[in-house]
Protein backbone atom coordinates (compact mmCIF):
# COMPACT_ATOMS: atom_id res chain seq x y z
CA UNK A 1 0.00 0.00 0.00
CA UNK A 2 2.65 2.59 0.69
CA UNK A 3 4.84 1.10 -2.24
CA UNK A 4 5.92 3.98 -4.98
CA UNK A 5 3.25 5.05 -7.25
CA UNK A 6 5.24 7.40 -9.08
CA UNK A 7 5.98 5.62 -11.66
CA UNK A 8 6.72 5.75 -15.11
CA UNK A 9 3.02 6.14 -16.59
CA UNK A 10 2.58 9.17 -14.08
CA UNK A 11 6.03 10.62 -14.45
CA UNK A 12 4.57 12.07 -17.70
CA UNK A 13 2.59 15.02 -16.54
CA UNK A 14 4.23 15.45 -13.50
CA UNK A 15 6.57 18.64 -13.27
CA UNK A 16 9.41 18.23 -10.94
CA UNK A 17 7.82 19.06 -7.81
CA UNK A 18 8.10 18.77 -4.11
CA UNK A 19 5.84 16.03 -3.37
CA UNK A 20 7.66 13.75 -6.28
CA UNK A 21 8.71 10.76 -4.18
CA UNK A 22 5.96 10.71 -1.52
CA UNK A 23 4.02 7.55 -1.54
CA UNK A 24 0.51 7.77 -2.11
CA UNK A 25 -1.09 7.55 1.14
CA UNK A 26 1.51 10.44 2.53
CA UNK A 27 0.71 12.75 -0.43
CA UNK A 28 -3.23 12.26 0.64
CA UNK A 29 -2.47 12.57 4.01
CA UNK A 30 -0.49 16.00 3.03
CA UNK A 31 -3.67 17.71 1.20
CA UNK A 32 -5.92 16.02 3.56
CA UNK A 33 -7.87 13.67 0.85
CA UNK A 34 -10.13 10.45 2.39
CA UNK A 35 -10.14 7.15 1.35
CA UNK A 36 -13.26 7.32 -1.64
CA UNK A 37 -16.00 4.81 -0.11
CA UNK A 38 -14.68 4.01 3.43
CA UNK A 39 -16.99 3.79 6.04
CA UNK A 40 -18.58 6.36 7.94
CA UNK A 41 -18.07 6.37 11.52
CA UNK A 42 -21.51 5.07 13.09
CA UNK A 43 -22.43 8.69 14.48
CA UNK A 44 -21.69 9.99 11.17
CA UNK A 45 -23.48 7.67 9.45
CA UNK A 46 -26.49 8.40 11.64
CA UNK A 47 -25.98 11.76 10.88
CA UNK A 48 -25.67 11.18 7.13
CA UNK A 49 -28.78 9.00 6.70
CA UNK A 50 -30.91 11.76 8.51
CA UNK A 51 -29.73 14.29 6.04
CA UNK A 52 -31.27 11.66 3.44
CA UNK A 53 -34.92 12.02 5.05
CA UNK A 54 -36.39 13.76 2.43
CA UNK A 55 -35.19 11.57 0.07
CA UNK A 56 -36.28 8.51 1.64
CA UNK A 57 -39.86 9.32 2.45
CA UNK A 58 -39.71 10.99 -1.32
CA UNK A 59 -38.36 7.36 -2.84
CA UNK A 60 -40.83 5.71 -0.43
CA UNK A 61 -43.79 7.37 -1.88
CA UNK A 62 -42.81 7.36 -5.48
CA UNK A 63 -42.66 3.60 -4.78
CA UNK A 64 -45.85 3.61 -3.49
CA UNK A 65 -47.63 5.45 -6.05
CA UNK A 66 -45.68 3.52 -9.24
CA UNK A 67 -47.53 0.15 -7.90
CA UNK A 68 -50.63 0.83 -9.08
CA UNK A 69 -50.41 4.32 -11.79
CA UNK A 70 -50.77 1.70 -14.84
CA UNK A 71 -54.34 0.07 -12.99
CA UNK A 72 -57.47 2.13 -14.22
CA UNK A 73 -58.58 2.18 -10.64
CA UNK A 74 -55.56 3.84 -10.14
CA UNK A 75 -54.60 4.39 -6.37
CA UNK A 76 -58.16 2.81 -5.38
CA UNK A 77 -56.17 -0.08 -5.54
CA UNK A 78 -54.03 1.00 -2.25
CA UNK A 79 -57.66 -0.11 -0.37
CA UNK A 80 -59.01 -2.50 -2.37
CA UNK A 81 -56.18 -4.76 -2.36
CA UNK A 82 -56.21 -5.28 1.57
CA UNK A 83 -59.92 -5.62 1.19
CA UNK A 84 -60.24 -8.09 -1.25
CA UNK A 85 -57.58 -9.76 1.14
CA UNK A 86 -59.43 -9.86 4.14
CA UNK A 87 -62.19 -11.30 2.62
CA UNK A 88 -60.33 -14.24 0.85
CA UNK A 89 -59.55 -15.05 4.28
CA UNK A 90 -62.33 -14.62 5.86
CA UNK A 91 -64.00 -17.17 3.20
CA UNK A 92 -61.44 -19.58 4.06
CA UNK A 93 -60.55 -19.68 7.37
CA UNK A 94 -64.04 -18.03 9.49
CA UNK A 95 -66.90 -19.90 6.67
CA UNK A 96 -64.78 -23.14 5.75
CA UNK A 97 -62.42 -23.95 7.93
CA UNK A 98 -64.22 -22.65 11.64
CA UNK A 99 -61.17 -20.71 13.00
CA UNK A 100 -63.20 -18.61 15.00
CA UNK A 101 -63.17 -21.13 17.75
CA UNK A 102 -65.61 -19.94 20.04
CA UNK A 103 -65.21 -16.25 19.40
CA UNK A 104 -68.14 -14.76 18.55
CA UNK A 105 -68.34 -13.24 14.76
CA UNK A 106 -68.29 -9.94 16.27
CA UNK A 107 -64.83 -10.09 17.46
CA UNK A 108 -63.49 -13.15 14.96
CA UNK A 109 -63.93 -11.31 11.92
CA UNK A 110 -61.98 -7.74 12.96
CA UNK A 111 -59.57 -10.22 14.81
CA UNK A 112 -59.01 -11.72 11.61
CA UNK A 113 -58.56 -8.54 9.14
CA UNK A 114 -56.46 -6.57 11.89
CA UNK A 115 -53.87 -9.84 12.63
CA UNK A 116 -53.59 -10.37 8.56
CA UNK A 117 -52.71 -6.57 7.68
CA UNK A 118 -50.37 -6.35 10.40
CA UNK A 119 -48.58 -9.61 9.96
CA UNK A 120 -48.59 -8.33 6.26
CA UNK A 121 -47.16 -5.06 7.50
CA UNK A 122 -43.97 -6.84 8.67
CA UNK A 123 -43.70 -9.54 6.28
CA UNK A 124 -43.86 -7.24 3.58
CA UNK A 125 -41.16 -5.47 4.64
CA UNK A 126 -38.68 -8.22 5.21
CA UNK A 127 -39.82 -9.18 1.74
CA UNK A 128 -38.33 -5.87 0.21
CA UNK A 129 -35.65 -5.37 2.75
CA UNK A 130 -34.29 -8.91 1.29
CA UNK A 131 -33.95 -7.07 -2.46
CA UNK A 132 -33.43 -3.87 -1.24
CA UNK A 133 -29.69 -3.79 -1.89
CA UNK A 134 -29.44 -7.00 -4.12
CA UNK A 135 -32.26 -5.70 -6.51
CA UNK A 136 -31.26 -1.82 -6.90
CA UNK A 137 -27.77 -2.29 -7.45
CA UNK A 138 -28.15 -0.10 -10.28
CA UNK A 139 -28.93 2.66 -8.10
CA UNK A 140 -26.05 1.37 -5.44
CA UNK A 141 -23.42 1.62 -7.87
CA UNK A 142 -24.49 4.83 -9.57
CA UNK A 143 -25.62 7.34 -6.79
CA UNK A 144 -23.84 7.89 -3.44
CA UNK A 145 -26.04 7.49 -0.08
CA UNK A 146 -26.01 5.92 3.75
CA UNK A 147 -26.44 2.37 1.74
CA UNK A 148 -29.51 2.27 4.95
CA UNK A 149 -31.68 4.59 3.15
CA UNK A 150 -32.85 1.84 1.01
CA UNK A 151 -34.13 -0.45 3.30
CA UNK A 152 -35.71 1.98 5.69
CA UNK A 153 -36.75 3.40 2.65
CA UNK A 154 -39.21 0.13 1.50
CA UNK A 155 -40.14 -0.30 5.75
CA UNK A 156 -41.71 3.37 4.98
CA UNK A 157 -43.19 2.24 2.00
CA UNK A 158 -45.31 -0.60 3.73
CA UNK A 159 -46.10 1.45 6.44
CA UNK A 160 -48.13 3.58 4.10
CA UNK A 161 -49.39 0.71 2.72
CA UNK A 162 -50.48 -0.29 6.22
CA UNK A 163 -52.32 3.52 7.12
CA UNK A 164 -54.48 2.58 3.92
CA UNK A 165 -54.98 -0.41 4.84
CA UNK A 166 -56.41 0.95 8.16
CA UNK A 167 -59.15 2.48 6.49
CA UNK A 168 -60.84 -1.07 5.79
CA UNK A 169 -59.62 -2.00 9.38
CA UNK A 170 -61.46 0.81 11.09
CA UNK A 171 -64.67 0.44 8.45
CA UNK A 172 -64.87 -3.30 9.64
CA UNK A 173 -63.98 -3.10 12.96
CA UNK A 174 -66.98 -0.12 13.14
CA UNK A 175 -69.32 -2.57 11.38
CA UNK A 176 -68.92 -5.24 13.70
CA UNK A 177 -69.94 -2.93 16.75
CA UNK A 178 -66.00 -1.93 18.09
CA UNK A 179 -66.51 2.03 17.94
CA UNK A 180 -63.77 4.16 18.19
CA UNK A 181 -62.54 5.27 21.66
CA UNK A 182 -59.94 5.78 23.70
CA UNK A 183 -58.29 2.67 23.58
CA UNK A 184 -57.83 3.17 20.09
CA UNK A 185 -55.14 5.98 20.82
CA UNK A 186 -52.45 2.96 21.19
CA UNK A 187 -52.29 2.35 17.59
CA UNK A 188 -50.01 4.90 17.62
CA UNK A 189 -47.21 3.44 19.80
CA UNK A 190 -48.25 -0.11 18.62
CA UNK A 191 -47.48 1.32 15.37
CA UNK A 192 -43.81 2.99 16.14
CA UNK A 193 -42.74 0.32 17.79
CA UNK A 194 -43.97 -2.41 15.10
CA UNK A 195 -42.44 -0.07 12.39
CA UNK A 196 -39.02 -0.19 14.37
CA UNK A 197 -38.72 -3.51 14.39
CA UNK A 198 -39.66 -4.40 11.09
CA UNK A 199 -36.89 -1.66 9.72
CA UNK A 200 -34.60 -3.71 12.23
CA UNK A 201 -35.57 -7.17 10.12
CA UNK A 202 -35.32 -5.15 6.84
CA UNK A 203 -31.57 -4.57 7.53
CA UNK A 204 -30.50 -7.61 8.90
CA UNK A 205 -31.86 -9.30 5.78
CA UNK A 206 -31.06 -6.66 3.06
CA UNK A 207 -27.19 -7.03 4.67
CA UNK A 208 -27.80 -11.21 4.33
CA UNK A 209 -29.53 -10.29 0.74
CA UNK A 210 -26.49 -8.27 -0.69
CA UNK A 211 -24.44 -11.28 0.05
CA UNK A 212 -26.78 -14.11 -0.40
CA UNK A 213 -29.55 -13.07 -3.60
CA UNK A 214 -30.90 -17.00 -2.61
CA UNK A 215 -32.59 -15.33 0.35
CA UNK A 216 -35.20 -13.85 -1.53
CA UNK A 217 -36.38 -17.33 -2.88
CA UNK A 218 -36.17 -19.11 0.51
CA UNK A 219 -37.59 -16.16 1.98
CA UNK A 220 -41.71 -16.86 1.71
CA UNK A 221 -41.70 -20.29 3.04
CA UNK A 222 -39.80 -18.90 6.31
CA UNK A 223 -42.45 -16.25 6.54
CA UNK A 224 -45.22 -18.46 5.54
CA UNK A 225 -44.04 -20.63 8.77
CA UNK A 226 -43.81 -17.71 11.12
CA UNK A 227 -47.32 -16.35 9.99
CA UNK A 228 -48.84 -20.09 10.91
CA UNK A 229 -47.86 -19.83 14.16
CA UNK A 230 -48.36 -16.44 15.10
CA UNK A 231 -51.98 -16.72 15.81
CA UNK A 232 -53.09 -14.54 12.14
CA UNK A 233 -56.11 -16.58 12.09
CA UNK A 234 -56.77 -17.97 15.27
CA UNK A 235 -56.06 -17.58 19.12
CA UNK A 236 -53.07 -18.65 20.56
CA UNK A 237 -54.45 -19.32 23.83
CA UNK A 238 -57.92 -21.18 22.67
CA UNK A 239 -56.02 -23.06 20.04
CA UNK A 240 -53.49 -24.23 22.69
CA UNK A 241 -55.71 -25.13 25.39
CA UNK A 242 -54.97 -28.19 27.48
CA UNK A 243 -50.97 -27.72 26.36
CA UNK A 244 -48.64 -27.17 28.66
CA UNK A 245 -48.57 -23.38 29.60
CA UNK A 246 -45.03 -22.96 28.38
CA UNK A 247 -45.99 -23.38 24.85
CA UNK A 248 -48.80 -21.02 24.84
CA UNK A 249 -46.31 -18.49 26.45
CA UNK A 250 -43.69 -18.74 23.80
CA UNK A 251 -45.52 -18.59 20.95
CA UNK A 252 -46.94 -15.61 22.38
CA UNK A 253 -43.52 -13.48 23.03
CA UNK A 254 -42.93 -14.51 19.27
CA UNK A 255 -42.92 -10.44 17.86
CA UNK A 256 -45.15 -10.77 15.61
CA UNK A 257 -48.08 -12.77 17.73
CA UNK A 258 -47.17 -9.45 20.30
CA UNK A 259 -47.77 -6.66 17.82
CA UNK A 260 -50.96 -8.13 16.20
CA UNK A 261 -52.61 -8.37 20.04
CA UNK A 262 -51.49 -5.22 20.78
CA UNK A 263 -53.59 -3.92 17.82
CA UNK A 264 -56.47 -6.22 18.18
CA UNK A 265 -56.94 -4.92 21.81
CA UNK A 266 -56.95 -1.71 21.23
CA UNK A 267 -58.94 -1.80 18.32
CA UNK A 268 -61.89 -4.46 19.31
CA UNK A 269 -64.03 -4.03 22.20
CA UNK A 270 -64.65 -7.31 22.72
CA UNK A 271 -60.80 -8.31 23.26
CA UNK A 272 -59.89 -8.13 26.23
CA UNK A 273 -56.88 -7.87 28.23
CA UNK A 274 -57.07 -11.39 29.45
CA UNK A 275 -56.05 -12.29 25.78
CA UNK A 276 -52.50 -10.30 26.31
CA UNK A 277 -49.13 -12.37 27.58
CA UNK A 278 -48.17 -11.00 30.79
CA UNK A 279 -44.96 -7.76 30.33
CA UNK A 280 -46.68 -7.30 26.81
CA UNK A 281 -45.27 -3.63 26.52
CA UNK A 282 -42.59 -4.28 28.32
CA UNK A 283 -42.33 -7.16 25.55
CA UNK A 284 -42.93 -4.93 22.63
CA UNK A 285 -40.41 -2.03 23.08
CA UNK A 286 -37.57 -5.27 23.93
CA UNK A 287 -38.19 -6.42 20.56
CA UNK A 288 -38.26 -3.08 18.76
CA UNK A 289 -35.45 -1.36 20.26
CA UNK A 290 -33.53 -4.63 20.41
CA UNK A 291 -33.71 -5.63 16.56
CA UNK A 292 -33.66 -2.06 15.54
CA UNK A 293 -30.42 -1.08 17.24
CA UNK A 294 -28.62 -4.75 16.17
CA UNK A 295 -29.94 -4.38 12.60
CA UNK A 296 -28.74 -1.12 12.07
CA UNK A 297 -25.31 -1.69 13.44
CA UNK A 298 -25.43 -5.03 11.51
CA UNK A 299 -26.02 -3.13 8.15
CA UNK A 300 -23.76 -0.09 8.53
CA UNK A 301 -21.07 -2.80 9.37
CA UNK A 302 -20.85 -3.88 5.59
CA UNK A 303 -21.42 -0.43 4.22
CA UNK A 304 -18.43 -0.35 2.05
CA UNK A 305 -18.55 -3.71 0.40
CA UNK A 306 -23.08 -3.03 -0.79
CA UNK A 307 -22.34 -2.73 -4.85
CA UNK A 308 -19.86 -5.44 -5.00
CA UNK A 309 -21.00 -7.74 -7.96
CA UNK B 1 14.41 24.86 -6.25
CA UNK B 2 13.89 28.07 -4.77
CA UNK B 3 11.44 27.76 -1.05
CA UNK B 4 9.07 30.62 -2.81
CA UNK B 5 8.96 28.57 -6.44
CA UNK B 6 8.62 25.21 -4.53
CA UNK B 7 5.79 26.75 -2.37
CA UNK B 8 3.90 28.15 -5.21
CA UNK B 9 3.84 24.87 -7.62
CA UNK B 10 2.35 22.78 -4.21
CA UNK B 11 -0.35 25.63 -4.49
CA UNK B 12 -1.07 25.17 -8.12
CA UNK B 13 -0.62 21.29 -8.68
CA UNK B 14 -2.85 20.04 -5.60
CA UNK B 15 -4.08 16.16 -5.90
CA UNK B 16 -7.64 15.50 -5.87
CA UNK B 17 -8.02 11.93 -6.75
CA UNK B 18 -5.06 9.66 -6.11
CA UNK B 19 -5.33 6.08 -7.08
CA UNK B 20 -3.13 3.59 -5.82
CA UNK B 21 -2.17 0.13 -7.42
CA UNK B 22 -6.71 -0.09 -7.45
CA UNK B 23 -7.78 -3.45 -8.27
CA UNK B 24 -11.17 -4.41 -9.33
CA UNK B 25 -12.67 -7.93 -9.33
CA UNK B 26 -16.11 -8.59 -10.33
CA UNK B 27 -17.68 -12.23 -8.68
CA UNK B 28 -20.51 -13.61 -11.11
CA UNK B 29 -22.01 -16.72 -9.68
CA UNK B 30 -22.79 -19.65 -11.47
CA UNK B 31 -21.22 -18.38 -14.66
CA UNK B 32 -18.45 -20.98 -14.45
CA UNK B 33 -19.39 -23.17 -17.09
CA UNK B 34 -21.86 -21.01 -19.05
CA UNK B 35 -25.37 -23.39 -17.80
CA UNK B 36 -26.90 -22.43 -14.98
CA UNK B 37 -28.32 -26.20 -14.54
CA UNK B 38 -29.47 -27.55 -10.89
CA UNK B 39 -27.01 -29.96 -10.71
CA UNK B 40 -24.36 -27.19 -11.42
CA UNK B 41 -25.52 -25.90 -8.66
CA UNK B 42 -25.76 -27.94 -6.66
CA UNK B 43 -22.46 -29.10 -6.93
CA UNK B 44 -21.04 -25.23 -6.45
CA UNK B 45 -23.10 -26.05 -2.83
CA UNK B 46 -21.58 -29.40 -1.86
CA UNK B 47 -17.69 -27.76 -2.78
CA UNK B 48 -18.55 -24.99 -0.51
CA UNK B 49 -15.37 -24.39 1.79
CA UNK B 50 -13.33 -24.64 -1.16
CA UNK B 51 -11.91 -21.25 -2.77
CA UNK B 52 -14.34 -19.30 -5.42
CA UNK B 53 -13.00 -20.79 -8.24
CA UNK B 54 -13.91 -24.24 -7.13
CA UNK B 55 -17.55 -23.22 -6.60
CA UNK B 56 -18.35 -22.22 -9.72
CA UNK B 57 -18.20 -17.90 -8.99
CA UNK B 58 -16.21 -16.47 -11.95
CA UNK B 59 -14.05 -13.52 -11.17
CA UNK B 60 -13.91 -10.74 -13.70
CA UNK B 61 -10.84 -8.84 -12.87
CA UNK B 62 -11.53 -5.37 -14.56
CA UNK B 63 -8.84 -3.13 -12.85
CA UNK B 64 -5.33 -4.61 -12.64
CA UNK B 65 -3.11 -2.25 -10.87
CA UNK B 66 -3.80 1.55 -11.87
CA UNK B 67 -1.85 4.35 -10.20
CA UNK B 68 -2.67 8.00 -10.82
CA UNK B 69 -2.94 11.00 -9.43
CA UNK B 70 -5.08 14.04 -10.72
CA UNK B 71 -4.75 17.27 -9.79
CA UNK B 72 -7.27 20.55 -9.33
CA UNK B 73 -8.32 21.97 -12.60
CA UNK B 74 -7.33 18.70 -14.97
CA UNK B 75 -10.42 17.29 -17.26
CA UNK B 76 -9.37 13.56 -18.21
CA UNK B 77 -10.14 11.97 -20.65
CA UNK B 78 -10.72 8.13 -20.18
CA UNK B 79 -9.95 5.82 -23.23
CA UNK B 80 -9.65 2.29 -24.11
CA UNK B 81 -11.66 -0.03 -25.83
CA UNK B 82 -15.20 -1.61 -24.93
CA UNK B 83 -14.79 -3.69 -21.48
CA UNK B 84 -11.12 -2.15 -20.83
CA UNK B 85 -12.59 -1.08 -17.08
CA UNK B 86 -13.18 2.58 -18.26
CA UNK B 87 -16.76 2.58 -16.55
CA UNK B 88 -15.50 0.73 -13.49
CA UNK B 89 -12.83 2.64 -12.75
CA UNK B 90 -14.65 5.62 -12.77
CA UNK B 91 -16.94 4.07 -10.13
CA UNK B 92 -14.63 2.78 -8.07
CA UNK B 93 -13.05 6.69 -7.83
CA UNK B 94 -16.52 7.85 -6.83
CA UNK B 95 -16.50 4.71 -4.18
CA UNK B 96 -19.38 3.28 -5.45
CA UNK B 97 -18.17 -0.16 -6.28
CA UNK B 98 -15.20 -1.68 -3.12
CA UNK B 99 -11.74 -2.09 -4.30
CA UNK B 100 -10.11 -5.65 -4.08
CA UNK B 101 -6.84 -4.15 -3.15
CA UNK B 102 -5.24 -0.28 -3.34
CA UNK B 103 -7.19 2.22 -2.13
CA UNK B 104 -8.51 5.46 -3.89
CA UNK B 105 -7.91 8.62 -1.92
CA UNK B 106 -10.16 11.76 -3.08
CA UNK B 107 -10.58 15.43 -2.07
CA UNK B 108 -14.43 15.54 -1.20
CA UNK B 109 -16.89 13.46 -2.50
CA UNK B 110 -16.67 12.79 -6.39
CA UNK B 111 -19.97 12.27 -8.13
CA UNK B 112 -20.73 10.61 -11.31
CA UNK B 113 -23.33 12.14 -13.72
CA UNK B 114 -26.06 9.87 -13.90
CA UNK B 115 -29.19 9.74 -11.85
CA UNK B 116 -31.10 6.99 -14.50
CA UNK B 117 -31.20 4.42 -11.53
CA UNK B 118 -33.15 6.68 -9.37
CA UNK B 119 -35.95 7.79 -11.78
CA UNK B 120 -39.03 5.85 -12.00
CA UNK B 121 -40.71 5.22 -15.38
CA UNK B 122 -44.77 5.22 -13.65
CA UNK B 123 -44.14 8.54 -12.21
CA UNK B 124 -44.80 11.92 -13.61
CA UNK B 125 -41.13 14.06 -15.17
CA UNK B 126 -42.46 16.30 -12.22
CA UNK B 127 -42.06 13.85 -9.61
CA UNK B 128 -38.95 12.39 -11.26
CA UNK B 129 -36.99 15.72 -11.18
CA UNK B 130 -38.01 15.96 -7.50
CA UNK B 131 -37.40 12.29 -6.95
CA UNK B 132 -33.39 12.87 -9.11
CA UNK B 133 -32.39 15.52 -7.83
CA UNK B 134 -32.53 14.31 -4.00
CA UNK B 135 -31.13 11.17 -4.86
CA UNK B 136 -28.30 13.02 -5.74
CA UNK B 137 -28.24 14.95 -2.37
CA UNK B 138 -29.81 18.08 -3.49
CA UNK B 139 -32.38 19.72 -0.78
CA UNK B 140 -35.59 20.42 -1.12
CA UNK B 141 -35.06 23.91 -1.67
CA UNK B 142 -32.19 23.48 -4.05
CA UNK B 143 -34.77 21.46 -6.15
CA UNK B 144 -37.31 24.16 -5.80
CA UNK B 145 -34.73 26.45 -7.27
CA UNK B 146 -33.48 24.92 -9.95
CA UNK B 147 -36.40 23.39 -11.03
CA UNK B 148 -37.78 25.38 -14.01
CA UNK B 149 -34.27 25.77 -14.79
CA UNK B 150 -34.13 21.64 -14.98
CA UNK B 151 -37.54 21.57 -17.34
CA UNK B 152 -36.71 24.08 -19.51
CA UNK B 153 -33.55 23.08 -20.53
CA UNK B 154 -33.88 19.82 -21.13
CA UNK B 155 -36.88 20.98 -23.79
CA UNK B 156 -39.60 18.62 -22.68
CA UNK B 157 -42.16 20.98 -22.82
CA UNK B 158 -41.53 22.86 -26.14
CA UNK B 159 -43.97 20.59 -27.64
CA UNK B 160 -46.94 20.74 -24.98
CA UNK B 161 -47.33 20.04 -21.30
CA UNK B 162 -45.20 16.50 -21.12
CA UNK B 163 -43.63 17.17 -17.73
CA UNK B 164 -46.96 16.41 -15.99
CA UNK B 165 -46.97 12.91 -17.69
CA UNK B 166 -45.33 9.69 -17.01
CA UNK B 167 -42.19 9.44 -18.05
CA UNK B 168 -43.09 5.77 -19.72
CA UNK B 169 -45.00 8.02 -22.38
CA UNK B 170 -41.93 9.89 -23.49
CA UNK B 171 -39.93 8.98 -26.33
CA UNK B 172 -36.59 7.68 -25.41
CA UNK B 173 -34.93 10.68 -26.98
CA UNK B 174 -36.92 12.67 -24.59
CA UNK B 175 -36.55 10.23 -21.26
CA UNK B 176 -32.93 11.00 -22.23
CA UNK B 177 -33.09 14.63 -22.39
CA UNK B 178 -34.56 14.84 -18.73
CA UNK B 179 -32.08 12.60 -17.44
CA UNK B 180 -29.56 14.64 -18.51
CA UNK B 181 -30.49 17.74 -17.40
CA UNK B 182 -31.37 16.56 -13.87
CA UNK B 183 -28.14 14.75 -13.62
CA UNK B 184 -26.73 18.00 -14.73
CA UNK B 185 -27.87 20.28 -12.20
CA UNK B 186 -26.06 19.56 -9.79
CA UNK B 187 -22.52 21.09 -9.01
CA UNK B 188 -19.77 18.63 -8.18
CA UNK B 189 -15.95 19.28 -6.98
CA UNK B 190 -14.81 16.11 -8.89
CA UNK B 191 -16.82 14.94 -11.68
CA UNK B 192 -17.02 12.05 -13.58
CA UNK B 193 -19.04 11.66 -17.36
CA UNK B 194 -19.49 8.53 -19.08
CA UNK B 195 -20.30 8.95 -22.27
CA UNK B 196 -23.53 11.22 -21.44
CA UNK B 197 -22.50 13.50 -24.63
CA UNK B 198 -24.70 11.37 -27.11
CA UNK B 199 -27.91 12.08 -25.78
CA UNK B 200 -30.62 13.54 -27.60
CA UNK B 201 -30.75 15.49 -31.15
CA UNK B 202 -28.05 17.74 -32.67
CA UNK B 203 -29.71 20.88 -30.86
CA UNK B 204 -29.58 19.24 -27.64
CA UNK B 205 -26.36 17.95 -28.04
CA UNK B 206 -25.05 21.42 -28.21
CA UNK B 207 -26.51 22.60 -25.30
CA UNK B 208 -25.37 19.57 -23.39
CA UNK B 209 -22.18 20.11 -24.53
CA UNK B 210 -22.20 23.43 -23.23
CA UNK B 211 -22.95 22.58 -19.96
CA UNK B 212 -20.55 20.38 -19.64
CA UNK B 213 -17.97 23.05 -20.06
CA UNK B 214 -19.95 25.05 -17.46
CA UNK B 215 -19.93 22.37 -15.15
CA UNK B 216 -15.76 21.71 -15.99
CA UNK B 217 -15.34 25.39 -14.75
CA UNK B 218 -16.99 24.71 -11.56
CA UNK B 219 -15.87 21.19 -10.60
CA UNK B 220 -12.25 20.90 -9.60
CA UNK B 221 -11.00 17.81 -11.80
CA UNK B 222 -13.20 16.47 -14.39
CA UNK B 223 -13.23 13.09 -15.92
CA UNK B 224 -14.85 12.32 -19.28
CA UNK B 225 -15.08 8.59 -20.59
CA UNK B 226 -15.69 8.58 -24.04
CA UNK B 227 -15.27 6.33 -27.65
CA UNK B 228 -15.50 9.76 -29.47
CA UNK B 229 -11.73 11.14 -29.75
CA UNK B 230 -13.17 14.86 -30.77
CA UNK B 231 -15.31 15.37 -28.25
CA UNK B 232 -12.35 13.94 -25.96
CA UNK B 233 -9.57 16.70 -27.98
CA UNK B 234 -12.14 19.05 -26.98
CA UNK B 235 -12.87 19.11 -23.87
CA UNK B 236 -9.85 17.25 -22.17
CA UNK B 237 -6.13 18.33 -21.02
CA UNK B 238 -5.12 14.68 -20.15
CA UNK B 239 -5.62 10.97 -21.00
CA UNK B 240 -5.55 7.71 -19.46
CA UNK B 241 -5.69 4.99 -21.55
CA UNK B 242 -6.95 1.93 -20.14
CA UNK B 243 -6.53 -1.73 -22.27
CA UNK B 244 -7.87 -4.88 -20.38
CA UNK B 245 -8.20 -3.62 -16.68
CA UNK B 246 -4.30 -2.03 -17.29
CA UNK B 247 -3.04 1.62 -17.72
CA UNK B 248 -1.27 1.60 -21.22
CA UNK B 249 -0.74 5.07 -21.42
CA UNK B 250 -1.41 8.11 -19.49
CA UNK B 251 0.13 11.52 -21.24
CA UNK B 252 -1.32 15.08 -22.74
CA UNK B 253 -4.04 14.10 -24.92
CA UNK B 254 -2.74 14.80 -28.68
CA UNK B 255 0.43 12.93 -27.41
CA UNK B 256 -1.98 9.44 -26.20
CA UNK B 257 -4.67 9.97 -28.76
CA UNK B 258 -2.09 9.69 -31.39
CA UNK B 259 -0.45 6.14 -29.91
CA UNK B 260 -4.36 5.28 -29.51
CA UNK B 261 -5.75 5.72 -33.26
CA UNK B 262 -2.09 3.93 -34.21
CA UNK B 263 -3.01 0.86 -32.00
CA UNK B 264 -6.96 1.15 -33.25
CA UNK B 265 -6.00 1.33 -36.70
CA UNK B 266 -7.43 4.61 -37.60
Amino acid sequence: MSETTHDGTVAVTAAPSPDAGLAAAELAAKYGLSVSGARPSLGEYVRQLWGRRHFILAFSQAKLTAQYSQAKLGQLWQVATPLLNAAVYFLIFGLILHASRGMSQDVYIPFLVTGVFVFTFTQSSIMSGVRAISGNLGLVRALHFPRASLPVSFSLQQLQQLLFSMIVMFVVAIGFGSYPGASWLLIVPVLVLQFLFNTGLALIVARMGAKTPDLAQLMPFILRTWMYTSGVMFSINKMLEGRPEWIVRVLQVNPAAVYMDLMRFALIDGYGASNLPPHVWAIALFWAVVVFAGGFVYFWKAEERYGRG
Amino acid sequence: MAEQNAEQSTQDRRPTVIADELHIVYRVNGAKTGRGSATAALSRILKRGSDDSARGVRKVHAVRGVSFVAYRGEAIGLIGSNGSGKSTLLRAIAGLLPAERGKVYTDGQPSLLGVNAALMNDLTGERNVILGGLAMGMSREQIKERYQDIVDFSGINEKGDFITLPMRTYSSGMAARLRFSIAAAKDHDVLMIDEALATGDRKFQKRSEERIRELRKEAGTVFLVSHNNKSIRDTCNRVLWLERGELRMDGPTDEVLKEYEKFTGK
